[in-house]
């Protein structure tokens, strides 16, 4: 067969004819609301990949309801793709029988959902993803045929503003709009004279104004009233142990109480170090409000976001020198690039689990909840294509190394940070990760681990630090692990004596090896001891939302 | 509410001194009450928990409380309000340090 014979144009004719079906519902690109779930069923055909919008801030909430509500007669096997499976909705469409198979990252509150409806047959999961490995194939093997995105604004145009929360929505837009795929977006409003655009209309085929502004989550928000003496003894060990013994300047910080205390300790514990300017200068972060105190203490010279966090937009544009901010001076976050930001350009990433196992391997999926992974492992992972040199990635990789010799390189430095036990008492630390089991319900050959062991430079508890690369092999790594499982199953198990021997080396050091007083570990040493006084810090600028006002 | 009754081998004997309660007491998790009196080379610990079975776990974190300590010669007394044993191995360790400093 020549090339003249061959269609090459499949897709474009596909497009055009999909299109055309919903003439008599557009106006241009703008379709009525009212209209969304028939528009969908025009342009939608059974058994495509749908990409439906949503992460753990901003959901294309609207869409997610009119496609929930297509007829399954006509609609049916689509196989979507979605950073995160957060809403009724987007279980509903399996129960429906509107989609039967997914790929995705993370799915958080609908985690048990999903469980269950593996077990009753009803989806197919093909593969949890990391955020940008998920973007990555939406460039290779899994294009969106449809994209259902959200945007804060449209113009008459067609252009979008996706404003301080522009997150997933390029990667999924260029995705889509480069490969005869429709973009179809929900917008909170029409306005002429967008702030700046976000997504020219070029790449956009249908804009609907959804009756209600789309659901952000404040994720990012933690109160600093809620942080226990606990996590600011670890965040002083990591402030002392680890961010001062290697310098680290560029890192990024995963979610929670632990990390915000660590954020909240660098004005006042780390200023009393010595330490400002020395560390935490360059972040790949969403703009955590417990971060308000140290950018005001000057620490902080800049922050780029995977997303926005609401009640921040006014500091953010009062601080553009920190945040990335358009000529609008609301902030541009980007999750693709700010992923890659924090797996390449970083020295650090530190966060919390559910399980870590006797070789470090760390989980969120325990049993009867598919969690998904998020953006944890592209920032917990060695980036093993970096080449770039900073002190803090020499120094792990010596570590690494210890007189070894093999080539030289580097290392990312990637800290678990956990209580022993989490809350109802149920330890952080197992011989056997749930993930094993999740792997047989699912089908997967391989457990579904968020953090390998491998890749695991420091465990961090109430009980000190592990450094596992000064571990010469898995049973001196299996034995510090031990050594800071505090009262857990685990941590009785360990031997005694090689623990002691491990901490005479500095594989293990205790608060007090760091000259860390228990006693010193007090809530009063944090920057802001409030929702309240961070309000305070930013000069009245940071407008928490009303359920973290108790004032 | 369980009672659990412990007397743990100290490192050694807590310095004398008038009886008097040092802790930090309402502290909302777990509270730690401590005055002297009793045997030299023993501390006696009255622990009062919501949580049951825990009995081993309470063992090992005050066994290892008397191996850091002087804290011979003390009673204790701890109401914890669903504590973790990292909490109360840290309250434990505030209120000793408490004793201690305030015996200077």
């Amino acid at each position: 067969m020549s090339n003249k014979d061959t269609n090459w144009r499949r897709g474009v004719a596909s497009k055009a004819a999909r299109v055309a079906r919903t003439a008599d519902l557009a106006d241009g690109r703008r379709v009525a609301a009212e209209h969304a779930t028939a528009l969908l069923e025009r342009v939608i055909e059974a058994g495509d990949r749908v990409c439906l919008e949503g992460n753990n801030q901003k959901q294309a909430d609207f869409l997610a309801r009119a496609l929930a509500a297509v007829d399954p007669a006509v609609i049916h096997d689509l196989h979507m793709l979605q950073s995160v499976v957060a809403l009724p909705e987007h279980t509903a469409l399996f129960d429906k029988g509107i989609a039967r198979e997914i790929d995705f990252s993370f799915s958080g509150p609908q985690g048990t959902r999903l469980a269950s409806l593996v077990e009753a047959g009803k989806i197919r999961i093909n593969a949890i993803h990391t955020y940008l490995e998920l973007f990555g194939r939406y460039f290779v093997d899994l294009t969106p045929n449809v994209a259902l995105i959200a945007a804060e604004a449209a113009d008459a145009a067609g252009n979008l503003y996706t404003g301080p929360n522009t997150e997933d929505t390029p990667a999924i837009v260029e995705a889509t709009a480069f490969k005869n795929g429709i973009v179809i977006a929900q917008v909170n409003e029409l306005r002429e004279g967008l702030p700046r655009v976000d997504i020219p209309a070029d790449w956009v085929d249908f804009v609907i104004v959804a009756p209600k502004p789309n659901y952000i989550e404040p994720l990012f928000t933690r109160d600093p009233a809620q942080i226990s003496e606990i996590q600011v003894l670890m965040a002083m060990m990591v402030i002392k142990g680890i961010y001062a013994e290697y310098g680290v300047k560029r890192l990024n910080h995963g979610i929670g109480f632990d990390t915000a205390a660590i954020e909240l300790l660098l004005p006042t514990y780390g200023e009393s170090l010595g330490l400002k300017g020395k560390i935490c200068t360059h972040w790949a972060l969403n703009p955590h409000p417990a971060l308000i105190p140290a950018i005001e203490a000057g620490f902080v010279e800049s922050v780029h976001s995977f997303g926005s966090e609401l009640g921040m937009e006014a500091y953010i544009a009062a601080r553009p020198d920190v945040f990335f901010t358009g000529r609008d001076g609301a902030m541009r976050s980007n999750r693709a690039f700010c992923q890659a930001a924090g797996h390449y350009a970083c020295d650090l990433f530190i966060g919390s689990t559910l399980q870590i196992d006797l070789q470090g391997n760390s989980s969120t999926a325990t049993k009867g909840r598919i969690a998904g992974f998020g953006g944890a492992p592209n920032m917990g992972a060695d980036a093993r294509g970096r080449r770039h040199e900073s002190a803090a990635w020499v120094k792990a990789g010596e570590e690494a190394r210890q007189g070894r010799d093999v080539m030289p390189r580097g290392r990312k430095l990637v800290v678990q940070m956990v209580e022993t036990f989490r809350e109802h008492m149920a330890p952080a630390f197992v011989e056997r990760l749930d993930a094993w089991d999740l792997a047989e319900t699912m089908g997967l050959a391989n457990p579904p681990v968020m953090i390998f062991g491998d890749d695991v430079t420091h465990v961090v508890t109430e009980e000190g630090i592990a450094n596992l690369l000064l571990c010469r092999d898995l049973d001196e790594r299996e034995q510090a692990i031990r050594g800071v499982a505090g009262y857990t199953a685990v941590g009785l198990g360990r031997d005694r004596k090689k623990v002691d021997e491990l901490r005479a080396r500095g594989v293990i050091r205790r608060a007090e090896d760091l000259g860390i007083a228990h006693r010193d570990a007090r809530c009063d040493l944090l920057a802001a001891r409030s929702v309240k006084d961070l309000v305070r810090a930013s000069g009245g600028l940071y407008n928490p939302p009303s359920r973290f006002r108790n004032w | 509410m369980e009672r659990l009754q412990y007397e743990v081998e100290a490192r050694g004997a807590a310095t004398a001194r008038k009886p008097v309660l040092v802790g930090v007491t309402a502290s909302g998790n777990c509270e730690v009450l401590v005055e002297a009196g009793g045997a030299p080379e023993r501390c006696a610990i009255d622990v009062h928990t919501a949580a049951q079975g825990f009995g081993p776990i309470w063992q090992a974190v005050l066994r290892d409380f008397g191996e850091r300590h002087a804290a011979g010669g003390l009673k204790i007394e701890i109401h914890d309000v669903g504590a973790t044993p990292a909490v109360v191995s840290l309250r434990l360790d505030q209120a000793l340090e408490a004793w201690e400093d305030d015996d200077a």
